[in-house]
């Protein structure tokens, strides 16, 4: 019974980090329509920020997460207003081919600049330990990723649901002309979203280091994840990538504790059959 | 081959979402019929032959073709039917020459598509149909422009001849004159006049000249509905048509006879 | 897509007897190269084996419209068809490569029929789900497939009871040249064809064919099984040159490589695979051999210049500059 709920603890951790790294997907590709598969650039650089302050800085984990999602999160303000806005209108080939160039050049930097190993994060001492409640004994690190990524996403959807930044989004995802039009700077909005989108992608990254782990293979190591997240959420949503994280996180966890020889073999085979069945995704937008 | 076919509608509804587009429309295009269907802007044209096509589905009512239910046929199938059909937006495949784009429906219509082994145009008979129908609708000395490259208003005649390389017994052309200058939007009548007596051409255009010089009938749609069916000279002097159109001068009716 | 077809003139106007001799003359030279560089049969005969796999990926992505990211899959399944069957004693080059041929057929006619009603991301997803789910079963099946270990004991049997695999790899050369000269002129005249027309028809306009009456889904499970069938006998003529299988032949790192050649290249076009592929194993053996994070770094930097400046890969930059000559002379 309890390591059933420990797995279930670790599966909800591991889920809450694939959805905060893929909301932000999401909503881009949703939005502008580009297929992004560069997008695990951003959460594998916010790791390293966050890594690197606290191992070599002695950055407490709080600051440094924060000064990572900034960082990363103006490095997408920047790259979507220097490269990415011209390629909208592109065929979804060139879209493809774009991002995987991306992906590599970001693979190159960082073996060059941090080596090819991994970076394992040197947790601060409060989040060593294990905590019990109720008779549960609990990682203190996952406890404190689940609560923080609860706080996170509770703050993002009242910022998608009830304010003006989060309706025009929403405007622009339902009709992009039509939002233009009744006076939506969808240029700034594009911008401002995509930041958005890398930040929290930098974030999921610097959080999770310790579940996905911190090297130079990372963004092509996990891509496949978070476009499944993404895929199997639906497109410019972001309800329904939370119900596929927890899913994917849910039925990987289940696999790899319950099934270790079949390994990935039912996530694939569950992905592919989710998507013919709801080829847009599990939650039917109308 | 070149057979007869009626095609009708029975109590056809559609909307989009909730907003109704298309209500209990019953309709009926024979053999050898020459009618124009009209109507203000938005009323319902362009989807009601999405209807016809199989593009668009109803949400209820029903499209029959010699009697015989083909709600549930998909669009290709019914194309194959014979239905065949231009695009208000013209839609064509803009990297591939004329003759190219022509080829690709001659190749459809003839079965001989899905050839895997014998070079296109070694296919004679039909490439000499291709050069015949780019002659006939008058873009010979364009024959191997990318589509892309051509003006507009010889997109729209590159749209008309894509249709009639499917033979099709009903032919539903979806203002194919827009586009094309006033001076020259005769061509359209010259090209229907070559089809064979026993083709169904239904147009749709909101130039009244044009029209009333090509229907036999006339089927006035407003807002979704059939408002009034018959010929033109009655369509013109009846007073519920003149005041839909009243005050548009650009789309002004004829004085009635 | 950004490709631009050939000019329609050259393809109406069948290409004279002597055009067509000509057309034969690099094949000889190549064929020929044994005798000048000499000890370069193994490295050429991986070039080949690579450029007939761009070739069925052409047929996708540049004829029919059809991004994949899971084409190794196919390839995969080929080479593994072949590797295992040698293991079990059927050991004859042709038989082989024709069961692969068989399988992976099979394997796209299953996939592609229900991938390719979906389009945009689902289809991309979807041809990558497939690839993984493959390749992790492939690495699960220690039994059948040897695993990260890959398969061992491959060997083959002398072609046509002649011809001997020896250890320069001459016959390995010539067997794969004449392959891909039978796959070459099989898609030659496959793209010239009624139904290569319409495969670029749906590239162009998918709504356009279907309002023409062409029954889409079909002609793109057909398009997808010719491919699937051609990535699985590269993949058979990948296990019978180097003798082995491994997992990395049905990788995503495959995947993304031979569409990368490709576009370097440029798809659409026939010739792109053969610009593209040796272009790119050029590059990689002199760059990666320093350290792989040069090799990425150059990599990365040609695609997104390729794909922000000049589309079409080289041979769209060769067509361009062609184009600007003629119009200087005129
Ligand atoms: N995809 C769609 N979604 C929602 N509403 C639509 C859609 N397409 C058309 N409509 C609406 O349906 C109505 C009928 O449109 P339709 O294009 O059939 O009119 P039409 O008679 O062809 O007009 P026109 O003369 O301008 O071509 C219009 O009010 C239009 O706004
Ligand atoms: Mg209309």
């Amino acid at each position: 019974m309890t390591t059933i709920i420990t797995i279930l603890f670790f599966a909800v951790a591991y889920g809450m980090i694939l959805y905060l790294i893929s909301v932000g997907l999401s909503v881009t590709m949703g939005l502008m329509g580009f297929v992004n598969l560069a997008h695990g650039v951003f959460a594998m650089l916010g790791g390293y920020v966050t890594v690197m302050m606290m191992n070599r800085l002695g950055v407490p984990f709080l600051p440094a997460l924060a000064i990572g999602c900034v960082l990363v999160a103006m490095l997408g303000f920047v790259l979507e207003r220097t490269l990415y806005r011209h390629l909208y209108g592109r065929s979804e080939l060139d879209q493809v081919l774009f991002s995987i160039g991306l992906v590599l050049v970001s693979v190159a930097i960082v073996r060059i600049v941090w080596g090819p190993l991994a970076q394992p994060m040197q947790l601060p001492e409060y989040l060593k330990g294990q905590v019990s409640i109720a008779g549960i004994t609990l990682p203190a690190y996952r406890l404190a990723l689940v609560g923080f990524g609860t706080a996170v996403i509770a703050g993002l959807w009242f910022m998608f649901d009830r304010t003006l930044f989060g309706a025009r989004i929403r405007a622009a995802v339902d009709n992009r002309a039509m939002a233009q039009s009744i006076g939506i700077n969808t240029s700034r909005l594009f911008s401002l979203a995509f930041g958005l989108g890398t930040g929290l992608a930098a974030l999921g990254g610097g959080l999770g280091a310790d579940v996905l782990a911190i090297a130079p293979a990372y963004p092509l190591q996990y891509i496949v994840y978070f476009l499944i997240v993404v895929a199997v959420g639906g497109l410019g949503d972001i309800k329904g990538p939370f119900v596929a994280a927890l899913v994917i996180g849910l039925a990987d966890t289940l696999c790899r504790y319950f099934l270790p020889e079949a390994g990935s073999i039912f996530i694939f085979a569950f992905v592919f059959l989710v998507l013919l069945w709801r080829p847009n995704g599990i939650i039917e937008r109308r | 081959m070149t057979g007869t076919a009626t095609l009708e509608t029975q109590s056809l509804n559609m909307s989009f979402g909730s907003v109704p587009i298309i209500n209990d429309v019953t309709f009926t295009l024979r053999p050898g019929e020459r009618r124009a269907l009209i109507g203000p802007n938005g009323a319902g044209k362009t989807t009601f032959v999405n209807l016809l096509t199989g593009r668009l589905h109803p949400s209820s009512g029903s499209v029959l073709l010699n009697g015989h239910d083909i709600t549930e046929v998909g669009e290709a199938r019914r194309i194959r039917m014979g239905i065949g059909r231009t695009f208000q937006i013209t839609s064509l495949f803009p990297k591939l020459t004329v003759r190219e784009n022509v080829f690709l429906a001659v190749a459809e219509c003839e079965g001989i598509a899905s050839r895997l082994f014998r070079s296109a145009f070694h296919h004679g008979a039909q490439v000499a149909r291709v050069d015949e129908l780019v002659h006939r609708v008058g873009l010979g000395d364009v024959a191997n422009t990318q589509a892309q490259f051509l003006p507009y208003g010889r997109q729209r005649l590159l749209e008309i001849a894509i249709a009639l390389a499917l033979r099709p017994k009903i032919l539903l052309l979806d203002e194919p004159a827009a586009g094309i200058p006033t001076a020259e939007s005769h061509v359209i009548l010259d090209i229907i006049a070559t089809l064979p007596k026993e083709i169904a051409v239904l147009l749709i255009d909101h130039d009244m000249d044009l029209v009333f010089r090509f229907a036999q009938q006339i089927s006035v749609l407003v807002q979704g509905s059939i408002l009034v069916e018959g010929a033109p000279r009655d369509i013109a002097a009846d007073p519920r048509v003149r005041e839909v159109y009243l005050g548009d001068s650009k789309h002004g009716l004829p004085a009635a006879a | 897509m950004t490709t631009i077809p050939a000019p329609p003139v050259a393809v109406i106007a069948a290409p004279s007897g002597l055009a067509r001799l000509l057309q034969l003359v690099p094949w000889f030279v190549v064929a020929g190269l044994p005798l000048v560089l000499p000890g370069y049969e193994p490295l050429a005969m991986q070039v080949f084996v690579m450029i007939l796999f761009a070739l069925s990926l052409d047929l996708l992505v540049g004829y029919a419209g059809i991004v994949t990211l899971g084409h190794a899959g196919l390839f995969g399944m080929g080479a593994y068809t072949a590797g295992i069957l040698s293991v079990h004693g059927v050991t004859d080059p042709i038989v082989t490569a024709l069961a692969a041929m068989v399988v992976a057929a099979l394997t796209g006619l299953v996939f592609g029929a229900a991938m390719l009603r979906t389009k945009g991301l689902t289809l991309l997803m979807l041809t990558m789900a497939a690839a993984f789910l493959l390749y992790e079963i492939a690495n699960k099946a220690t039994g059948l497939t040897g695993g990260e270990d890959g398969l061992q004991g491959v060997s083959f049997t002398p072609v046509l009871g002649l011809f001997a695999f020896d250890f320069r790899g001459k016959t390995a050369f010539f067997y794969s040249l004449v392959a891909l000269f039978l796959v070459f002129t099989f898609v030659r005249i496959l793209i010239n064809s009624p139904f290569g027309w319409s495969l670029r028809g749906i590239r162009e306009n998918d709504a356009r064919m279907v309002a023409i009456g062409c029954p889409i889904l079909q002609r793109r499970v057909v398009a997808y099984v010719i491919s699937a069938a051609l990535a699985g006998l590269a993949g058979a003529l990948q296990a019978q040159t180097t003798q082995f299988v491994a997992l990395h032949s049905l990788s995503f790192e495959l995947s993304g490589n031979i569409l990368i050649m490709l576009i370097l290249g440029g798809s659409g076009r026939l010739y792109g695979a053969f610009v593209g592929v040796p272009a790119f194993m050029f590059a990689q053996d002199l760059l990666a051999k320093q350290d792989p994070a040069n090799w990425f770094l150059g990599q990365g930097i040609i695609l997104i210049a390729m794909v922000m400046l000049a589309p079409g890969g080289m041979l769209g930059i060769a067509e361009r500059a062609m184009a600007a000559i003629k119009r200087r002379l005129s």
